[in-house]
């Protein structure tokens, strides 16, 4: 569903990308690990367009991700992204938050958006918050609504970039298994994470990705369990064992 | 005869002053608005033409005294065939001056928005128009109505500059009157007076919103 073929980003003088190509089929889940730096938001960036590349092609069913064509925000609305950093708008409710898209970009009826709004956010288990604006949430809960907003648009994949990154350690657990929740239910997603156990848990492959290109990739069971690549390994390592 | 006496006797001729002022006012605040409103959107959009003729444009006018665009407006247009009201003149000069300001403080709401919201509307298909309207302008205003009350006051306070082109407001009354009665003392202590009520509660109102929208 998602194809991303050579592609190449650079920030100025700086080349970020540097020929990264995968496939994420129909329903699979791809975790992508790597160092700080190495590029992983910018390749999630790119794939929903908030980001152009200089080389290569992304593609979502075929249609070719080009920030320069009017077709993006069509593109944008069949991909949605969670990021680390909430970016709730506060000064919404969170049923407001997540009617946003559905009733002025997809305009759909506000009735029918806000039933869907206040199920979605139910199933996130923060029906009881509807009208509490996000600067009242805990950032777990400000997560929830940002992954309900996302399920609103009815995409046909999802990116998640670090979601649980900027949550208290106490706050992961419940963003993470509303991911789960989400992934069982047959959603494409590709998934920015430290979250090892989340990875190998759910992910049906992982890319390891170093220096803007991808050095190892395959299921979890052996990129995280029994990686083949020296860079691969050492970078586990310190996170497994981040003291030594 | 005492002050208030004479004061009386001045009063309704300062009154037509004042309608022009406020007429002049009105309308420069509505047309400072407008244009600062497309300068701080050409300086959003990045296009780098755009950007260059907003930028350039707030440079020029910032950089000249407000009496002097007057004076270009109404003196030297008619040179190169546009003739303009003394009026118009002055409601176009103020207009276009304060404009420049009004960018700046529109610039400055819609730049303390947090990039990561914009970048999820966008996300979620949001067009920069609807990104503009949606989650920019509700949270924007906040920032700038304070500022913005001020600069009504300000402007109120500078179409007395229009008295120089010959415009009939309340200063150019004041020293009409005080031309042809030697009354310094009581006319412009009364033409004082009135902008101060004039002024006054737009500086109520000013720090009222100032503390309300100080909360988020
Ligand atoms: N807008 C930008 N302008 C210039 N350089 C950028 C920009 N965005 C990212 N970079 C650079 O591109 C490189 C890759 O950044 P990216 O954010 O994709 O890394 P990342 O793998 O997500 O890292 P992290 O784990 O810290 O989030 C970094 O060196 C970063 O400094
Ligand atoms: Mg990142």
């Amino acid at each position: 569903m998602i194809q991303v073929q050579d592609i190449h980003k650079s920030f100025g003088a700086l080349e970020v990308i540097k020929g990264v190509s995968f496939e994420v089929k129909k329903g699979e889940v791809v975790c992508i690990i790597g160092p700080s730096g190495s590029g992983k938001s910018t390749i999630l960036r790119c794939i929903n367009g908030l980001e152009s590349y200089q080389r290569g092609a992304i593609s979502i069913e075929g249609a070719k991700v080009d920030i320069a064509d009017r077709s993006i925000t069509d593109i944008r609305t069949q991909v949605s992204m969670v990021f680390q950093r909430f970016n709730l708008f506060p000064h919404r409710t969170a049923l407001e938050n997540v009617m946003e898209g559905p009733v002025f970009v997809k305009k759909v009826s506000r009735a029918h958006a806000r039933d869907e709004a206040a199920a979605l956010l139910d199933k996130v288990g923060l029906g009881s918050k509807l009208g509490v604006y996000p600067a009242k949430l805990s950032g777990g809960q400000q997560q929830r609504v940002a992954i309900a907003r996302a399920l609103a648009m009815h995409p046909k994949a999802i990116l998640f970039d670090e979601p649980t990154s900027a949550l208290d350690p106490e706050l992961v657990g419940e963003v993470l298994a509303v991911m789960r929740d989400v992934a069982a239910e047959g959603m494409t997603m590709v998934v920015v994470t430290h979250e090892m156990e989340f990875a190998r848990a759910v992910a049906d492959r992982v890319l390891f990705l170093e220096g803007g290109t991808i050095v190892e990739q395959g299921p979890p069971q052996d990129v995280l369990r029994n990686p083949q690549h020296p860079r691969t390994q050492d970078f586990l390592h310190r996170i497994i064992h981040p003291m030594e | 005869m005492g002050f208030w006496g004479r004061a009386a006797d001045y009063l309704p001729l300062l009154m037509e002053g004042v309608w022009l002022t406020l007429v002049i006012t009105f309308f420069s605040v509505v047309l400072s608005t407008l244009l600062g409103f497309v300068w701080a959107v050409m300086a959003w959009t990045r296009i780098p033409v755009l950007v260059a003729i907003s930028r350039g444009f707030v440079m020029i006018i910032r950089g000249i005294p407000i009496i002097v665009q007057l004076f270009y407006i109404y003196f030297v247009m008619p040179e190169i065939g546009i003739n303009l009201t003394a009026m118009q003149a002055g409601i176009i000069g103020l207009g276009v001056a304060y404009s420049a300001y009004q960018a700046e403080n529109f610039r400055a709401g819609i730049d303390a928005i947090d990039k990561g919201q914009i970048e999820a509307a966008h996300s979620i298909g949001m067009t920069d128009q609807l990104v503009m309207r949606r989650v920019i302008l509700p949270q924007a205003i906040r920032i700038v109505l304070p500022p913005f009350g001020n600069t009504i006051i300000m402007i109120l306070k500078d179409s007395s500059l229009v008295s120089t082109i010959t415009v009939a407001e309340l200063t150019r009354q004041g020293q009409l009157i005080a031309a042809s009665t030697f009354d310094n003392m009581t006319v412009f202590t009364l033409v004082a007076l009135i902008y101060l009520a004039l002024s006054l509660p737009l500086t109520f109102l000013t720090r009222h919103l100032e503390k309300r929208y100080s909360q988020p």
